[in-house]
């Protein structure tokens, strides 16, 4: 049965013209891009390219993009770059990725201050709760742009400016929000942001930080004097590549992608809403990521409903932890104060490029059915 | 992680779900672990469960184990109920994922909960 691929939050699959661009790499152009001959000439050339191409994608300069092995490695390189020598107070949300909260605990671990900082119902962060966190210790401030789970998308135009007025660092984790959102970091005052490359139809294990020229930061890796001396390590050529070229693409089908996901996502969301009662969207409904659905559906589990879905070829994923090896309900979703009971019919439906319309009417046409079946041996059921 | 074959058909062809509209006991026991509830109702005779029925509201193991346990203990005497593990009922899936063990807690608890609604109610016959 093919596969109605619903969870784009949690990776892509590569684009072909993407896996186009990578595979010279992978073989006759295979050269180590600090070598002198000309293949070594060839691969610096090829870096040189996607980094041109990553920094334009966000309005950056080229020398300020810092490639590396992910998202995770670019939120740890951000945080513990710039806190691990100066100890001091970071201040952030209570809905971070646990890229940045378990870094955030480790941090404080050390001796660094953290300032979790709630979220409304929506998910959203009041930029007033940031700037009167501020003390006169504080190195940071990292506040995401859109969460992963949720989809809400935080002002951090408003963040960032805070941050600039008081002089401290602001970094975001825009992994989600690349090519899903309007992205400079210019315009919206971001020091520091990281990006992911397997979120936006590139292949995994790449992504980069963007730090802004005249921000010093401190590596965590020590070797050669790759990317800026911030990261050492033989660069990934072939990853770096496909991650630039998916960006590249990500931004000239930025229009035509975003309308696609928002049509599709509204469509999902109104028929759930027709269809089924006692359903409620999770996150905030207009500022929000344009392929993120996440639904709560009362008195029924998540991994449940995830099997029955996964029976009928549709991938998706819950915000309840029933499915993972965690049994915690989901961090984000008790942030905005849901009751645990409830959290526990959370579902997560994340859209991508290539579904369609049919797709979606397919989900809608099953997806009733097995709320009724899983609500009919529910004792919590409304009586 | 993997459900095992009988896991899946009992999560998807639950066994004995509903209530019984006069049950001679009723138990509900809610996982701490995770908020997961499963419910049970039961009709006794001769000291023998002659009828049960399970509700759950959980997640796949939860399901099935619920479903699994009124397949064990109808036709059962209250104690050898009582007697039925939370280990039995796993076994008598052919296993649970280690994640999923505590799972198995639901619908055990639930039947003594059910049993001992039953033997309250009926300390003086
Ligand atoms: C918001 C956010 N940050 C960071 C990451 C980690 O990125 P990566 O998988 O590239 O390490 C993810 C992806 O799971 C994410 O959604
Ligand atoms: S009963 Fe809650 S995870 Fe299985």
């Amino acid at each position: 049965m093919k596969q109605i691929y619903l969870d784009h939050a949690a990776t892509t699959a590569v684009d072909r013209e993407v896996m186009q661009a990578m595979t010279p790499y992978f073989t006759e152009r295979f050269g180590n891009a600090s070598s002198l001959h000309t293949l070594g000439r060839d691969a610096n050339q090829a870096l040189t390219r996607a980094r041109e191409e990553v920094a334009d994608a966000i309005g950056a300069n080229t020398e300020e993009i810092i490639f590396t092995s992910g998202g995770t490695e670019s939120d740890n390189l951000a945080l513990r770059g710039v806190l691990r020598e100066h100890k001091g107070h970071i201040i952030t949300s209570s809905i971070e990725h646990p890229a940045i909260l378990k870094t955030c605990q480790y941090l404080e671990r050390i001796g660094c201050d953290v300032t979790y900082l709630p979220v409304d119902a929506d998910g959203l962060v009041d930029p007033g709760d940031v700037e009167s966190a501020i003390t006169r210790e504080t190195r940071l401030i990292s506040v995401m742009h859109a969460n992963n789970e949720i989809g809400t998308i935080q002002p951090v135009n408003e963040i960032g400016a805070i941050a600039a007025d008081h002089e401290i660092p602001f970094h975001t984790d825009a992994v989600q929000s690349f090519g899903k959102t309007e992205l400079d970091v210019r315009k919206m005052n971001i020091d520091m942001l990281s990006l992911s490359s397997h979120k936006i139809y590139g292949p995994k294990g790449v992504g980069a930080l963007y730090v802004r020229e005249g921000l010093k930061i401190n590596p965590l890796m020590y070797g050669g004097s790759h990317e800026m001396s911030i990261r050492a390590g033989t660069e990934n050529i072939p990853g770096i590549v496909g991650f630039a070229k998916a960006a590249s693409l990500a931004c000239e089908r930025f229009k035509s992608d975003t309308a696609h996901l928002m049509k599709l996502r509204d469509m999902l969301i109104n028929g759930m809403f027709d269809s089924i009662d006692d359903v409620f969207l999770n996150g905030h409904q207009a500022k929000r990521l344009p392929n993120n659905a996440n639904l709560r559906f009362m008195f029924v589990e998540g991994e449940a409903m995830l099997i029955h879905l996964d029976l009928k070829g549709i991938a998706a994923s819950t915000g309840s932890a029933c499915s993972s090896a965690s049994l915690d309900p989901s961090h984000v979703l008790l942030a905005l104060g849901i009751p645990p009971e409830d959290i526990h019919g959370s579902i997560r439906f994340t859209l991508g490029r290539e579904n369609t319309e049919k797709e979606i009417k397919y989900v809608l046409e099953v997806f009733p059915t097995i709320i009724e079946k899983l609500r009919a041996i529910s004792p919590l059921t409304r009586r | 992680m993997e459900y095992s074959e009988k896991v899946m058909d009992h999560f998807l062809n639950p066994r004995n779900v509903g209530d019984i509209p006069d049950p001679d006991g009723t138990g509900e026991f809610g996982n701490p672990v995770c908020g997961d509830v499963t419910q049970v109702h039961i009709k006794v005779k001769d000291d023998k469960i002659t009828d049960i029925k399970f509700k759950t509201f959980g997640c796949g193991a939860a399901i099935a184990t619920g479903s699994m346990i009124t397949e064990l203990a109808v036709g059962k005497t209250l104690d050898e109920a009582l007697a039925i593990t939370r280990d039995d009922v796993a076994d008598a899936l052919g296993g649970l994922p280690p994640v999923k063990l505590h799972c198995s807690n639901l619908a055990a608890d639930a039947l003594y909960a059910a049993i001992q609604d039953y033997q309250a109610k009926n300390k003086d016959v």
